[in-house]
């Protein structure tokens, strides 16, 4: 098992720069350009933006700016911003905590819903239960979460004035009425995300159990005269998880990656939010950062997502 | 002014400034009464947070290293200019100088190359240390080094020096007389930093500086916590010179999200006190202001100018590498026939639909037929009866006709083997689209086939991309932008040796590719010109010219102001010419 792993780190290093280089000839290459918010205005002349684009270092050939750039990545530097100048590092390490406050909770609410409700509607197929499941899941996954979101500030914020929806990131939950504030400001997006989460992986869930529901080791079970809910528990879903596990493993570093829609609506101040308005500003280093950050997630937690496999499943084994 | 700089995001590029200082109440015509001339007794503290929310989060303090109105705005509450440009594009001593040096009190040399600053005395950094004239000089030594590439660096061109005569008074020269003689340290470009702490930062590495996110000012408030591209928080700045104010105790101006639910915070939930720019399709913003009742609008024309540019050379794509060369001739804009063809354009145009339908009529923006716009003074009067302002696609039809151009079997008009195809494109921005919509159909109606492209901000506002405006691959573009109080440097965007190419790498302001010897002989004179009353009239000929030559076809003028504020808020003055910011010491409830 240690070799293995040994083995899939070492297969990710080549497999990251290459994303690294992808992601950033990408980025160098697309048509914006970081200067675009001095715009057609006369009283920032032409030397003027030379002189800027200097102080950044894009008078360089984008391909030795990718260089300098990795170089400084090994060592975990992933260089300054355009727009406010300042440690990209920085920024992440503040919006961190507010995506795993609100993103990372919905997802941890999702499968905690979309687990339960998954198995039982597939143990009580086409039942009301079932039925009534089937119906949440397609909202949640068709209604989309700009809509949703805007639903619910329409409905909690400006008609009966219950939540907040401008996210106030400087509040520190210390006592009970902080805490109570930091869940009136969060608990509309979580929500909004939680549904999707939630509806997506109910559907999973459900189809995965029943496709195994009707097997033979199944009857066999129920034949020794197991109890229902450890036949359900311990033979279907475990089974059934195999396939969930990838799911929600890969979902994690989605995580990571915010919420771009939801965070931009209730103005949660993410990762999604720095992400989205990075790209609209054209600040390479962020977006590149971020993105690489994600990739290395994803490479990280589908190793994980192996490992749990093995845990799961006796018969696999890893050498 | 921080208002010069570019809004972008949702993105209309907006641009500068202002003219009557008119609070305009929810939806109605400016009504000429200024919200806070009533300056209420207000006593330091007493007011608890003030909640301001821009749906553009700052990202950086230091104003002289931002990009945008919502950094030079956040940096306003902390960091002063020597003055600020007031409601009437005029200085006003609401900053570090105790008075506005003038030709009449001798602050201003006659000849117009010397300005003496007299600056407040016992004024305090938030640090306790003593501001004197040598951060002035400063100053203007940041502006002025080329390494440091301070994007304000332009008010500092032509200064031959910044000299402290004494530590209260500060002695700007200028090399040539320069009839803009408040070129330096007023209003939002102007700001002073503190000389102990940048002094360090100068150089090549000045952009990269710790400082910028946390300068240290002289202003009513000083910095708390600044999570950049997020939330400023700000505390009383204990030293403010006067005592008796600010009245909030703490500010906090949070960013991000859109201008519609920042406009349901200020309106409808009244969520917070201040919602900066607020350009919402007018029918939107109207509902959201006349049901909400927490708040009231604050709308101010002043000189951005959202219009559409011709181009004057050939952006045919089978010209290779010299498409949109200024060499190149455009087919049917610059060619014999040239001054019809755009009269007819110009003629086709209905703004007053655009100006009605997406802005309101004088919500979010008015119809107007002049580049230039903000102040009285010179906003020409002449060009309301030019044909070329007036919407009448009939007229425009007969010119064309009555000179070649028929009409096809597919309706567009063409002469030999010209045809009057218009490929048309601006930033994707749902106004826009709507305003292209509008301007298409009556440009179709008129004979031309048109094509809309619209691209994102960040590739449109640049001289590298072949979608851009500078390039101007397009045979017109639409954008905004708008004056400094003075109009020199706006006006001379439209002479020849600004004319953009390749040579100067697509950067220098005229993308139009316009050529007049006469347009630039009134620029020449404008320079010169110390008389203000004869450099406003130049200013208009000027205007005159571009709009009857049909350079550019104006359309609206964006408002610089549209902000709400709730109802309680008390003593916002606007200005079109500087920060919304600018005198935030006064504001109370």
């Amino acid at each position: 098992m240690g070799r293995f792993i040994l083995r899939r780190l070492l297969i990710s290093i080549p497999t990251l720069i290459v994303i690294s280089f992808v992601v950033y000839a990408i980025l160098a290459l697309a048509p914006g350009d970081p200067l675009s918010q001095f715009a057609a205005n006369p009283q920032v002349p032409p030397e003027v933006r030379e002189r800027i684009r200097e102080a950044l270092g894009l008078n360089q050939p984008w391909y030795i700016r990718y260089v300098k750039w990795l170089q400084a990545l090994v060592t975990g530097d992933f260089g300054f911003s355009f727009m406010s100048h300042s440690p990209v590092r920085d920024l992440i390490a503040q919006r961190l905590p507010n995506t795993l406050a609100v993103v990372g909770v919905a997802y941890v609410v999702g499968v905690l819903i979309g687990l339960p409700i998954g198995v039982l509607s597939a143990v009580k197929r086409y039942s009301p239960v079932d039925h009534s499941a089937t119906t949440f899941a397609f909202i949640g996954i068709s209604v989309p979460t700009f809509f949703t979101g805007l639903l619910l500030i329409i409905i909690f914020s400006v008609k009966l004035h219950w939540l907040p929806f401008i996210y106030d990131s400087n509040l520190k939950v210390h006592d009970l009425a902080t805490f109570t504030d930091q869940i009136k400001q969060s608990i509309m997006p979580i929500m909004v995300l939680a549904l999707a989460d939630t509806a997506v992986l109910t559907r999973y869930v459900r189809a995965e159990m029943l496709e195994r529901l009707p097997l033979d080791y199944v009857r066999t079970a129920r034949a020794k005269g197991l109890r229902e809910r450890f036949v359900i528990i311990g033979h279907v879903l475990r089974n059934s998880l195999i396939p969930v596990v990838t799911l929600v493993a890969l979902g994690v570093p989605a995580v990571f990656g915010g919420a771009i829609v939801t965070e931009q609506i209730f103005r949660v101040p993410g990762i999604g939010e720095l992400l989205v308005r990075s790209i609209g500003d054209d600040d390479i280093p962020v977006v590149a950062a971020i993105v690489f950050i994600f990739a290395v997630l994803v490479v990280l937690f589908n190793l994980v997502a192996d490992i749990l496999y093995a845990v799961l499943d006796p018969r696999i084994r890893y050498t | 002014m921080e208002k010069r700089y570019l809004r972008r995001g949702f993105a209309l590029a907006v641009t500068a400034a202002m003219a009557l200082a008119a609070c305009t109440p929810a939806g109605t015509s400016p009504s000429g009464s200024p919200s806070a001339s009533a300056t209420p007794t207000l006593s330091r503290g007493a007011g608890g947070e003030l909640k301001i929310l821009y749906w553009q989060a700052p990202t950086i303090l230091n104003i002289h290293q931002a990009t945008g109105t919502k950094d030079a705005d956040a940096g306003r509450l902390i960091l002063e200019p020597l003055a600020s440009w007031g409601p009437d594009g005029k200085p006003l001593p609401n900053g570090l100088a105790s008075e506005i040096p003038t030709l009449e009190n001798g602050g201003v040399s006659k000849d117009f190359t010397t300005v003496t600053w007299k600056l407040r005395t016992g004024v305090k950094w938030s640090d306790g240390s003593a501001f004197t004239a040598d951060d002035v000089v400063f100053t203007w030594k940041y502006l002025a080094d080329e390494p440091t590439a301070s994007a304000n660096s332009d008010y500092a061109t032509g200064i031959t020096s910044v000299v402290a005569k004494d530590p209260n008074t500060a002695v700007v020269t200028y090399a040539d007389p320069n009839p803009n003689y408040y070129q330096f340290g007023v209003g939002g470009t102007g700001v002073i930093l503190q000389k102990k702490q940048f002094e360090p930062t100068l150089g090549a590495k000045a952009s990269e500086s710790p400082e910028n996110l946390k300068p240290i000012g002289t202003g009513p408030y000083k910095l708390d916590n600044f999570k950049p591209g997020d939330v400023v928080t700000y505390v009383i700045n204990d030293g403010y010179r006067d005592s008796t104010k600010p009245f909030f105790k703490t500010v906090t101006l949070k960013g991000g999200g859109d201008a519609t639910t920042a406009a349901r915070a200020v309106f409808q939930t009244g969520d917070v006190d201040y919602a900066w720019n607020l350009q919402v399709e007018a029918p939107v913003l109207r509902s959201l202001i006349d049901t909400g009742g927490k708040g009231d609008y604050l709308g101010l024309a002043g000189p951005n100018i959202e219009r559409v540019n011709l181009n004057f050379a050939n952006p045919d794509p089978a010209l290779g590498d010299n498409r949109s060369e200024p060499t190149t001739k455009h087919p049917f804009f610059n060619g014999p026939d040239g001054k019809i063809v755009r009269q007819a354009l110009a003629m086709a145009t209905d703004r007053a639909t655009v100006a009605k339908e997406l802005y309101g009529d004088g919500l979010t923006g008015k119809a107007s037929c002049n580049q230039l716009n903000g102040n009285p003074v010179f906003e020409s009067k002449n060009t309301a009866s030019l044909p070329v302002c007036k919407f009448d696609v009939a007229a425009a039809s007969k010119l064309l006709e009555d000179n070649g151009w028929v009409k096809g079997s597919d309706g567009v008009r063409a002469k030999g083997s010209i045809k009057l195809k218009l490929l048309f494109g601006t930033t994707n921005v749902s106004l826009r689209q709507k305003t292209q919509d509008v301007l298409k159909k009556g440009w179709e109606q008129a004979g031309f086939s048109v094509e809309l492209k619209s691209v994102p901000a960040s590739v449109f506002f640049t001289n590298t991309s072949p979608d851009g405006a500078n390039k101007m691959f397009y045979d017109v573009t639409m954008y905004t932008n708008g004056t400094d109080p003075d109009p020199t440097t706006y006006m001379s965007s439209w002479t020849c040796k600004n004319v953009t190419a390749k040579a100067n790498n697509w950067n220098s302001p005229n993308y139009h590719r316009y050529c007049n010897p006469t347009y630039d002989g009134l620029i020449d004179q404008l320079r010169k010109e110390t008389d203000p009353a004869k450099r406003n009239q130049l200013a208009i000929q000027a205007n005159d010219i571009i709009v009857g030559d049909v350079v550019v076809i104006p359309l609206v003028n964006r408002f610089a102001v549209a902000s709400g504020r709730a109802k309680a808020l008390k003593g916002v003055v606007l200005t079109g010419w500087d920060s919304e910011m600018w005198q935030i010491a006064d504001w109370s409830k």
